[in-house]
């Protein structure tokens, strides 16, 4: 099945989310769709899907014009979307899942599970899946339930599958593994629409490219005639430089230490077990790690958010094991959180509001029990101009503004006062090109001024590209620790050990090293 | 990350401090169940199976009272050392439940102590009494199934009691519980047009429902049926008896020889799990209430699902209520359900949020209540008022400390917005 967009444009408000889009997709072939967080891929894919509906443009399967008015039609002609967040019922089997929507069904309505399951098994090793049927979708890996997701549009005859960032949350032999069935289903005359903003994908699994930026196709060919370079600088609009210039790192004092750290959850489960690691001034530490493995739980002990169940904290020589997270805030612990909408901003105040919100009590802000909004605002204004907080105006709601603006300003405030140690999460998920870049340079200008900092991050380029030293976590533990002083980091061996293969070997190795070292 | 494997090398474990309490309350239980229930060596308590004319008579169950405390007090301690000193694990739960049901038997052998009950009749209250908390139970699952908290069952309830006994006189018994199912029904209608289409807050909306459905009834019963009595003046239905198994003692007359509301609340209860558990539109059901977007994508309609259960909910719900007229006295009294809607949800959160589970809580919860009628009967030296509090004390007993690990679907109470 071929199916062609022409003209595509979609507006949301102000914004213009897809503008006069043409696009081929055809059966036995690989579509790169390459674009940056906002530049328009996942509206034309929810306009592809039934989701959305186009201002103006239309879609031609096999040259017949198609209409979509609901996700049911685009299923119904052989559309297949699997979504970046995984839209699978997590209590529920992985036949349960596959079959939701269109069950089959005997007597009175009822459920056929033996004739679901053996058709879901059919599909399963046809395109080699190896996806266990009656495994609860909460208790596999979400390497499978991607899988699952797949199997769920092949059970709906789906001929063209879109598949929305879909390796954002594998490790690297997860991607391999997931590369053979996107190759699989290609032979089998599948059409694939594969949308990422990861420039070595798109140059390994894609049979043509097509770069999408601020809503409009810039660019297509065949990948093969592009660099990432050139492929980089269509998705941005300007050169980009891949790595952060990072100059030798220069280790001072043991600024942060973890020893034998094990944090327990509310359902007594181990979240983090014996974790011992150290952070040092003037180096970048990075924890990598598939998602989920107690990077947040790791987060929280540090930063005082969950208290250690076990084991001891040490922050530039004090026990701080049981300070409160105020205290430890105070003492000079700056924390980036993972989820800024979450826990690292307030959408609905201003910007200036959000600027002063570890600092209201301080006594650089208030009069008494007043705050002095007016130096809360000069404040505010001069650290969005240090940081490059681009807003028309600090009385903005903060919620208005992009996602890498919003990160800025919790990086400005983070950083803007006297700290030790950076405890930066995820600092640039969902964030565009250009402050990527920014808060990289931010980061590391913070090592080379002396501080620590400790970067989790499940993209395991970013931790390549700034850490001096690499832990890895799997399932609650450190699983390695790598040297990456001049990226020395064997990327191969550290995405083994994110898959839980090889534990502890590389680690009692380095283990020994920095001991001697610090010695 | 619930790998057990995690914790076996030496890794700290913590302190099991849910055993440690649990055991620490059997020791209690203990210590309460030698000194408080102390009761003579010879006193025997009687309790009465076959009634004078049951066609297979069946002997008396007697019981020693003092030896039978003593052996539960027995129990009672060596299951809190246990607890206490090893710690439970999963089974903690299942202890504490054991010991609460030793608690319970031997409160009841003491207060017979030297008397007689009919342990029959009082299985036979224990149903009756657990059917409105059931119905309730069942419509509260069947909202939260779909992702919609159902506060206003209590309304519900009230609504059905009032019309099954306004149109159960107007028009007979029947039509009073077909009027009480529509009345129900027409309460979902509101509710689900508030949190689904208007996206009001659920328990907000609920309450709301609750306290308008209490002022008016309130409002037509001490002012219109004070003065036209024939208005609030059903004939209830009466129980009657499935030939043969009706026969059997002791579990004849209390599931065989019921009214219509008990045979009904018990097909229902089968039908929903069937329905939940065994359907093709009981799987999309439930994926909506889990996670609506999922459902979506896949072409499952959330908000039509939604309406649909929250209105059959409002249905069962009316005829739960229609027991407290049609299914006893046949009038309508101020306030009549008396918070049986929030135990039926308690019985709900106890079962897990499945139709089945609910039963067996409505059950516990339903012989409560006829535990302490019963007993007041029994003239023991415990003021009444501590046997009313006694299906409340249940409520939090159970809702706080047996549930565990319960997991309420993960949509609920969130409204669903089409992005």
């Amino acid at each position: 099945m071929d199916i062609e967009l022409r003209g595509i444009s979609k507006r949301f408000g102000p914004v213009q989310a897809n503008q006069d889009i043409n696009l081929d997709i055809r059966a036995g072939e690989v579509l790169g769709l390459l674009g940056e967080n906002g530049a328009g891929k996942s509206t034309l894919m929810n306009i592809l899907s039934g989701l959305y509906s186009a201002d103006s443009g239309e879609i031609l399967i096999d040259g017949m014009p198609a209409v979509f008015t609901g996700p049911g039609d685009s299923i119904a002609s052989g559309i297949g979307m699997v979504h970046q967040h995984f839209m699978l019922v997590p209590v529920f089997s992985v036949v349960e899942n596959v079959i939701l929507g269109v069950e089959p069904t005997s007597g009175v309505d009822y459920l056929d599970l033996e004739a679901a399951r053996a058709q879901v098994q059919e599909i399963n090793t046809r395109y080699g899946m190896e996806v266990p049927t009656d495994a609860l979708i909460e208790d596999l890996p979400v390497g499978i339930q991607q899988r699952v997701e797949i199997l769920k549009v092949l059970f709906r005859s789906a001929d063209v599958l879109i598949l929305d960032e879909p390796t954002a949350v594998l490790t690297p032999q997860e991607v391999e593994e997931f590369f053979a069935i996107v190759r699989a289903l290609r032979d089998a005359g599948k059409g694939i629409v594969f949308i990422t903003h990861k420039l070595h994908e798109i140059l390994e699994i894609a049979d043509r490219v097509s770069v999408l930026r601020q809503g409009q196709v810039v660019g297509q060919g065949d990948p093969a005639s592009f660099s990432e370079a050139d492929l980089a600088e269509m998705m941005v609009g300007r050169p980009v430089s891949f790595s952060v210039g990072r100059a030798e790192a220069t280790p001072g004092d043991t600024v942060l230490e973890l020893a034998g750290v094990s944090l327990f959850d509310a359902a007594q489960d181990a979240r983090l077990v014996d974790i011992n690691l150290s952070v040092h001034g003037g180096e970048v530490v990075g924890i990598a790690g598939v998602q989920g493995n107690g990077q947040t739980e790791l987060v929280e002990a540090i930063t005082g958010l969950s208290p250690a169940t076990a084991g001891k904290i040490g922050f530039a020589g004090q026990d701080i094991t049981r300070t409160s997270v105020r205290q430890r805030h105070r003492m000079g612990i700056a924390h980036i959180p993972e989820d800024r909408h979450k826990s690292g901003m307030v959408g609905n105040f201003t910007v200036a509001e959000n600027m002063v919100l570890n600092s209201y009590y301080d006594d650089s802000v208030t009069t008494g029990v007043q705050i002095d909004w007016r130096r809360v605002h000069a404040r505010a204004a001069e650290a969005c101009l240090s940081y490059d907080v681009r807003t028309p105006s600090v009385f903005l709601g903060a919620g208005s503004l992009s996602g890498g603006n919003q990160q800025k300003m919790v990086i400005a405030r983070e950083l803007e006062r006297d700290v030790k140690l950076i405890v930066a999460s995820q600092p640039t998920r969902g964030v565009d090109v250009g402050s990527i870049e920014y808060i990289h340079q931010q980061l590391i200008a913070c090592r080379d001024r002396g501080n620590a900092v400790l970067i989790i991050s499940s993209e395991l380029d970013e931790i390549l590209d700034l850490s001096d030293r690499i832990y890895v976590m799997f399932e609650g533990r450190i699983a390695a620790e790598f040297d990456n002083r001049g990226g020395g980091a064997d990327r191969n061996a550290i995405g083994l050990a994110m898959a839980g293969v090889n534990q502890g070997i590389n680690r009692d190795e380095t283990r020994d090293e920095t001991r001697g070292s610090a010695a | 990350m619930t790998n057990p494997a995690l914790l076996q090398d030496g890794t700290p474990r913590l302190t099991d401090w849910r055993a440690m309490i649990s055991g620490a309350v059997l020791i209690g239980l203990a210590l309460v169940v030698t000194f408080f229930l102390d009761t003579p060596w010879d006193s025997v308590s009687t309790f009465r199976i076959s009634r004078p004319r049951d066609v297979w008579a069946v002997g008396n169950l007697t019981v020693p009272s003092q030896w039978f405390n003593v052996i539960a007090s027995v129990l009672l301690a060596f299951l809190g050392t246990r607890l206490f000193l090893k710690g439970g694990g999963r089974w903690t739960a299942l202890a504490l439940g054991i010991g609460l049901l030793v608690l319970v038997l031997s409160f009841l052998v003491w207060a017979t102590a030297g008397k007689a009950i009919s342990l029959t009749g009082m299985l036979q209250a224990t149903v009756v009494r657990a059917v409105p908390i059931a119905l309730a139970a069942l419509g509260g699952i069947l909202c939260e199934r779909v992702g919609v908290i159902n506060i206003a069952i209590e309304g519900m309830l009230l609504a059905g009691a009032f019309a099954g006994a306004m149109f159960g006189s107007l028009m007979g018994g029947w039509a009073g519980i077909i009027c009480a199912m529509i009345t129900g029904g027409v309460f979902g209608l509101l509710l689900a047009a508030l949190v689904i289409t208007y996206r009001v807050d659920q328990i907000i909306a609920g309450v709301v429902i609750n306290l308008f459905v209490l002022g008016l009834t309130s409002y037509v019963s001490s002012q219109v049926f004070a003065e036209y009595r024939w208005l609030n003046k059903a004939s209830p239905f009466r129980s009657f008896k499935i030939p043969v198994l009706g026969d059997i003692p002791l579990v004849g007359p209390v599931l065989f020889n019921q009214n219509l509301f008990v045979y009904g609340a018990l097909i229902l209860v089968t039908l929903s799990t069937y329905y939940l558990f065994h359907t093709r539109h009981g799987l999309r059901a439930r994926a909506v209430g889990e996670h609506p977007r999922a459902a979506d994508t896949l072409g499952i309609d959330v908000i039509k699902t939604r309406y649909a259960h929250v209105i059959v909910a409002g249905m069962v719900a009316g005829f739960g209520g229609a027991w407290f007229t049609l299914g006893s006295v046949g009038r309508f009294d101020e306030n009549m359900t008396f918070g049986r809607g929030f135990i039926g949800l308690a019985a709900m959160i106890f079962g897990r949020w499945h139709p089945l589970g609910a039963l067996a809580a409505a059950l516990i919860f339903g012989f409560a209540d006829s535990l302490q009628q019963k007993l007041s009967i029994l003239n023991t030296p415990i003021p009444s008022e501590f046997l009313s509090m006694a299906p409340y004390i249940a409520t939090i007993v159970v809702v706080a400390g047996l549930v565990g690990q319960a997991r309420p679907p993960a949509a609920i109470g969130k409204p669903y917005v089409k992005e």
